[in-house]
């Protein structure tokens, strides 16, 4: 390793650079596909948390639960590999028509990180004091009219920041589609490491892009955070 | 194609499954996973606090310089950093290591680095009199620090350790990269020879993860529990 020679053009240009580049539109595509749907899940398991009937209620515990607490590997394996027995045969047609390790990442990555969504809504949900609801029903509005027009409108506020910073979380999740076959960033890298033994480089440049995608995450939360909720009162 | 579901693959193979090939041979399977969990465990406590404690110096070129690290870590994903251990450790070791070895370090490394920030937090919610007036009973900053703020500061992070350790026993699933035959990797072993029964295969998997890591969540709410009430009275 003493010898190692330094080649930067194996990732700046050519055969090579062009595969870290697809690597990243795929990470960019599975995280922005993967990110709306887990939000929209993620919304609808909160719910269900909040329900007053009691079994939809047990439901989303029992999801939250598990999905929390086992490894994004496991469920993306077991998805791509293990979902056909489980799965109506009208979806596995669907599936089997698609991109199937694409398709199974977007699923795997949704489920894991809506799980972890629907608490980060409820937690924002249940920081708005009761007051507020109370005050909202005793001027008139139903339950619904109070969620919708001063719940929810507060609540969204506060939990955008951690929902940010679990949508980064997923995609920097989404390099363990790597293990299913998804051509993704990581993926890519490896590829280049294993024909140009320049591993070096293609780590660098892949290393460098999820710093750029955390670094410009993390600064639009902190400034989120001081120019938006601060100066509502709500930090 | 067999649609029923059939569990004998997981009773046969269950040995595998707990311990791998031990004593007869290696570690592996649930024994292995523990073991990478609680090895990266107990030395990341020790990295994130002394990467806590770093990150509040009251030097800025330590604590910037520090922070950078730790947020650098933190904006990668585990399996690059699993990469690049496994690509320099043999390199800074001037020798091949063993893959358990990669697997620990990459763990620690980055577990470090959010455990540094619960000491951080746990050190700032500390009232700020507690280091005045153990300064001006005399002790210089530093012993302040080690012997009054952060005993207690420890005390209230005990539960965001425990959801760590949650944490990374999840993540030692992705020792299986490196070819490590932790729990996962003894399934995609077995998965990969009998071929068929990838479902009840993964399912068995994520019920095993599911018991050990739901067990320490709880406990870590129990503790959260146990902490504010200590402090009520």
């Amino acid at each position: 390793m003493g010898s190692y020679q330094f080649d930067w053009s194996v990732i700046l240009t050519g055969q090579y650079h062009d595969w870290l580049i697809s690597g990243l539109y795929i990470t960019i595509q599975l995280s922005l596909v993967s990110i709306a749907l887990s939000f929209l899940l993620g919304l609808i398991i909160a719910i269900m948390r909040m329900s007053t009937v009691a079994p939809v209620r047990w439901f989303a515990v029992g999801y939250l639960e598990f999905f929390r607490n086992t490894p994004l590997l496991i469920q993306l394996f077991f998805w791509y590999f293990g979902s056909y027995k489980i799965l109506p045969e009208a979806v596995n047609d669907w599936l089997n028509a698609q991109n199937y390790e694409f398709a199974a990442a977007v699923i795997g990555l949704t489920i894991y990180t809506s799980a972890f969504i629907a608490e980060d809504i409820r937690s924002g949900v249940r920081s708005i004091p009761k007051e507020q609801m109370e005050a909202a029903r005793s001027s008139g509005f139903s339950y619904v009219r109070s969620m919708q027009y001063i719940i929810l409108p507060q609540a969204v506020r506060l939990t955008i920041p951690p929902l940010i910073s679990q949508f980064l979380n997923l995609t920097k999740n989404s390099s363990l589609a790597m293990t299913i076959g998804v051509a993704e960033l990581t993926y890519q890298a490896r590829q280049v490491e294993s024909y140009t033994f320049k591993g070096f480089e293609a780590f660098t440049a892949a290393t460098l892009v999820y710093l750029i995608l955390s670094i410009v995450i993390t600064a639009l939360v902190t400034w989120y955070d001081q120019k938006v909720l601060s100066p509502m009162g709500m930090k | 194609m067999e649609t029923g579901m059939n569990f004998q693959v997981v009773w046969d193979n269950m040995a595998h499954f707990m311990v791998g090939r031990y004593p007869s041979g290696p570690m592996g399977g649930i024994l292995l996973t523990m073991y990478l969990a609680v090895v990266s465990c107990i030395l990341s406590f020790f990295g994130g606090l002394i990467m806590g404690l770093l990150c509040v110096s009251r030097n800025p070129a330590i604590r910037y310089a520090t922070l950078a690290v730790v947020n650098a870590i933190r904006g990668i994903p585990l399996l690059m950093v699993i990469f690049w251990i496994y690509f320099l450790l043999p390199w800074v070791m001037g020798g091949p290591t063993p893959e358990s070895w990669t697997v620990i370090t990459a763990l620690t490394l980055f577990t470090s680095a959010y455990m540094s920030q619960i000491v951080q937090a746990g050190i700032e919610g500390i009232p700020r009199g507690q280091m005045e007036a153990g300064m001006s009973t005399g002790l210089p900053h530093t012993t302040a620090m080690i012997y009054i703020v952060l005993p207690q500061a420890l005390r209230n992070m005990i539960p965001s350790f425990v959801n760590q350790f949650v944490s990374l026993i999840k993540d030692t699933s992705l020792a299986f990269i490196v070819g490590v035959s932790e729990l996962t990797h003894v399934g995609t072993q077995i998965n990969n020879r009998t071929m068929v029964y990838p479902t009840e295969i993964f399912l068995f998997i994520a019920v095993i993860y599911f018991i050990i890591c739901f067990a320490f969540t709880e406990l870590s709410r129990w503790l959260e529990r146990r902490l504010a009430w200590r402090k009520s009275i």
